[in-house]
């Protein structure tokens, strides 16, 4: 069974009742919403050690999700670094067309048994949007999604497959009009609505139990991926490298291999025009510790503590804060994180593409630029692990300006 | 800052303000407005203006980017007054200079994380010396709160708690232990703004809520009419009006400290018996 694989694991004691990850985490959020948050940890918890709940969840990620998602040794890529070998992650050939499905199935599973009918979520590039009203048309609940208005316009496609799919999609006008924002106006609904409505939060941040619960929902990358690359080469993979955010598809697949120590963890965050622009988004190699959205945790931000407009081609990165456990991570070492320029992704979403045929999402291309860099530092007999996190399908017409004269 | 020795300070003023008033039947007012909107010198007069018309404490917001438990009308203002560039700091210096001559009690309501980035114990001990009396913090619940209580408390400033419809008896009771100044009960579900009638089941919280504090209550979160402050008033110790006052001021173009007085007397007529 993937969920809970390793209950005796030191890593499975975090985060704290408290829903701490060392000092990041908790829950500051407005007292209306605190007992909802009460309510829904308990009613994860149930859920998480109940054999029915379980095997619901692992037949609709097998059945209707396309789980599991393959490992792919991408040997053309490996060849052409000359170092490193290769290994894709394939959650780009998840139902979706991204990781964000496995959480949304997971959450709204959860959101059934406890009897809400109204679901509302954030969205950034749109995918954790459309997965969420892909798993609310599953399961025929009422769905809402928050997208900031600037989102709206650059994921045009995203916001059609939403309303296609009976959402309804909000744009949010307020503050950057961005991911952060979204944020805000999806906790202003469930502070108003809480009585019938569960939030769906996209990603390893926000309030406990959200950081915790996301990160169960989402290892099932991990703990496949773990026993495919064992089954694959007979050994652990050296690196595991991913895109973070908000961080959850990174956290799904470092988690799982938290007490393996040989291996090496690195979280690659959007770097837009440069950290010395201050137009990037990578508040663990260039932020503060700060309170955001419920959780204390690295944030983009003014001396003063008013939140920094961010930056980053890639709408799903395009966020100030990022998951606590990964700030913990930072903290005792267990990750390195790096950053990828808006310039690299998009050089790595053509590498990729043209080499192995897969055109990954502007998110997983930070990923993959990281990749190009480290990989020929190594050895031959050295592997890395990739999480290509989504399909780049989305992301065609923001990188056709980019690569205008590139491709003709 | 005063130098009369009977002047209290902190969350003994806070709760003097409410004992004065709550003897004599009367009920405490308690504006809110949005420092630095349209800016820090009109904010100034404003003080001025609601203290002259005899208001009991007076609630300053200060904005922060991301007011998750604020409605359009206050994110607006708040959106204002950052565009003036306002900061923490700059806010004390304010009310640094208010104490000079205004004695009104005096509460700043923001985002835990500009707290948090100033400094708990530095802000607990600036606020302190520039005569702020109190702070109320929409994103930090009890379980978080140890901390920053710890400096507030070292320098006498209440930390002052919402309870909203959803409290728990049990949470309640924890606030209630910890609760400095007055109980903030959030009338509704939801964010801060206007509407048109006052929850239905207002009444019997406040009664839950009384049978578990003995701090006094105000009720804040959509009170926006002289008629919606007189019912309430006969539930609760006190009422807090924030967005009916910051939208004013932002369609206000000049005076606003008038205009913010004639809006507010006749409110205060009605908490103050004085019809």
């Amino acid at each position: 069974m993937a969920l809970n694989s390793s209950p005796l694991s030191a890593v499975n004691s975090r985060p704290d009742m408290f829903g701490r990850f060392g000092q990041y985490g908790g829950r500051f959020v407005p007292e209306t919403l605190m007992p909802a948050l009460q309510e829904l940890e308990q009613a994860y918890e149930s859920a998480i050690q109940d054999p029915d709940f379980l095997k619901d969840l692992q037949s609709v990620y097998r059945e209707y999700a396309g789980r599991p998602t393959p490992l792919y040794y991408a040997r053309r890529l490996s060849e052409h670094l000359g170092g490193a070998q290769i290994y894709l992650k394939r959650e780009d050939l998840a139902h979706t067309g991204a990781h964000k499905i496995n959480n949304t199935l997971g959450q709204l599973l959860l959101a059934t048994r406890m009897g809400k009918t109204r679901i509302i979520a954030e969205t950034g590039a749109g995918q954790h949007g459309v997965a969420t009203a892909t798993a609310a048309a599953l399961f025929g609940l009422e769905c809402h999604v928050y997208m900031g208005e600037e989102d709206t316009q650059r994921q045009r496609l995203n916001v059609f497959r939403m309303k296609l799919l009976g959402a309804e999609v909000i744009p949010v006008v307020s503050g950057t009009k961005t991911l952060k924002d979204a944020l805000n106006e999806a906790l202003r609904d469930w502070v108003t609505n809480v009585c019938d409505t569960h939030y769906v939060i996209g990603t390893v941040a926000g309030p406990h139990p959200y950081p915790q619960m996301v990160r169960e929902f989402q290892r099932v990358i991990g703990d496949e991926a773990k026993q495919q690359f064992v089954n694959m080469t007979g050994k652990l993979p050296d690196v595991l490298m991913a895109c973070v955010g908000g961080g959850s598809n990174a956290i799904g697949l470092f988690h799982p291999f938290f007490d393996d120590k040989s291996v090496q963890f690195i979280g690659v965050e959007a770097a837009g025009e440069g950290l010395s622009t201050l137009r990037h988004a990578a508040p663990l190699c260039a932020g503060q510790v700060g309170v955001l959205h419920g959780a204390k945790e690295y944030l983009v931000q003014e001396k003063d503590g008013q939140i920094s407009p961010v930056h980053s081609v890639s709408a799903g990165l395009d966020y100030p804060g990022v998951g606590p456990e990964h700030c913990y991570y930072k903290d005792i070492g267990r990750a390195e994180y790096v950053s990828i320029t808006d310039k690299e992704a998009i050089d790595a979403f053509l590498t990729l593409s043209q080499l192995e045929g897969i055109i990954p999402a502007l998110e997983s291309s930070h990923a993959i630029a990281q990749v190009v860099k480290l990989a020929p530092t190594m050895s031959k007999d050295s592997t890395i692990l990739v999480n290509l996190s989504g399909r780049g399908d989305k992301d065609v017409e923001s990188a056709s300006r980019y690569l205008e004269g590139v491709i003709s | 800052m005063s130098t009369q020795p009977t002047v209290h300070r902190g969350a003994d003023a806070i709760t003097h303000a409410f004992r004065r008033r709550n003897a004599s039947g009367e009920k405490v007012f308690i504006p809110y407005i949005m420092a630095g909107d349209p800016d820090l010198g009109t904010t100034e007069k404003i003080v001025r203006s609601l203290s002259g018309i005899d208001v009991d404490i007076i609630e300053l917001g200060m904005p922060f980017s991301d007011p998750m438990a604020d409605g359009p009308v206050i994110q607006r203002a708040s959106e204002r007054s950052l565009r003036q560039g306002l900061t923490l700091k700059r806010l004390l210096e304010a009310v640094q200079q208010l104490r000079l001559d205004i004695d009104t009690p005096i509460v700043i309501m923001t985002y835990y994380n500009l707290f948090f980035c100033y400094g708990l114990e530095a802000f607990a001990h600036d606020a302190a010396a520039a005569g702020v009396d109190g702070v109320i913090v929409p994103d930090l619940p009890v379980e978080e709160s140890e901390e920053f209580q710890k400096a507030l408390d070292a320098e006498g400033i209440a930390l002052i708690y919402l309870v909203a419809p959803t409290s728990t008896d049990e949470r309640i009771r924890k606030i209630a232990q910890r609760a400095r100044g007055f109980i903030y009960y959030v009338s509704r579900t939801g964010v801060t703004g206007l509407q048109k009638d006052v929850s239905s089941d207002l009444e019997s919280n406040l009664k839950r809520l009384q049978s578990l504090v003995d701090l006094p209550i105000a009720v804040g979160f959509g009170v926006s009419t002289p008629e919606q402050a007189a019912s309430i008033s006969h539930l609760a110790d006190g009422v807090i009006m924030g967005s009916a006052i910051v939208k004013l001021i932002g369609e206000t173009d000049h005076m606003h400290e008038q205009v913010a007085a004639k809006f507010l007397s006749p409110i205060i007529q009605v908490l103050h018996n004085k019809e």
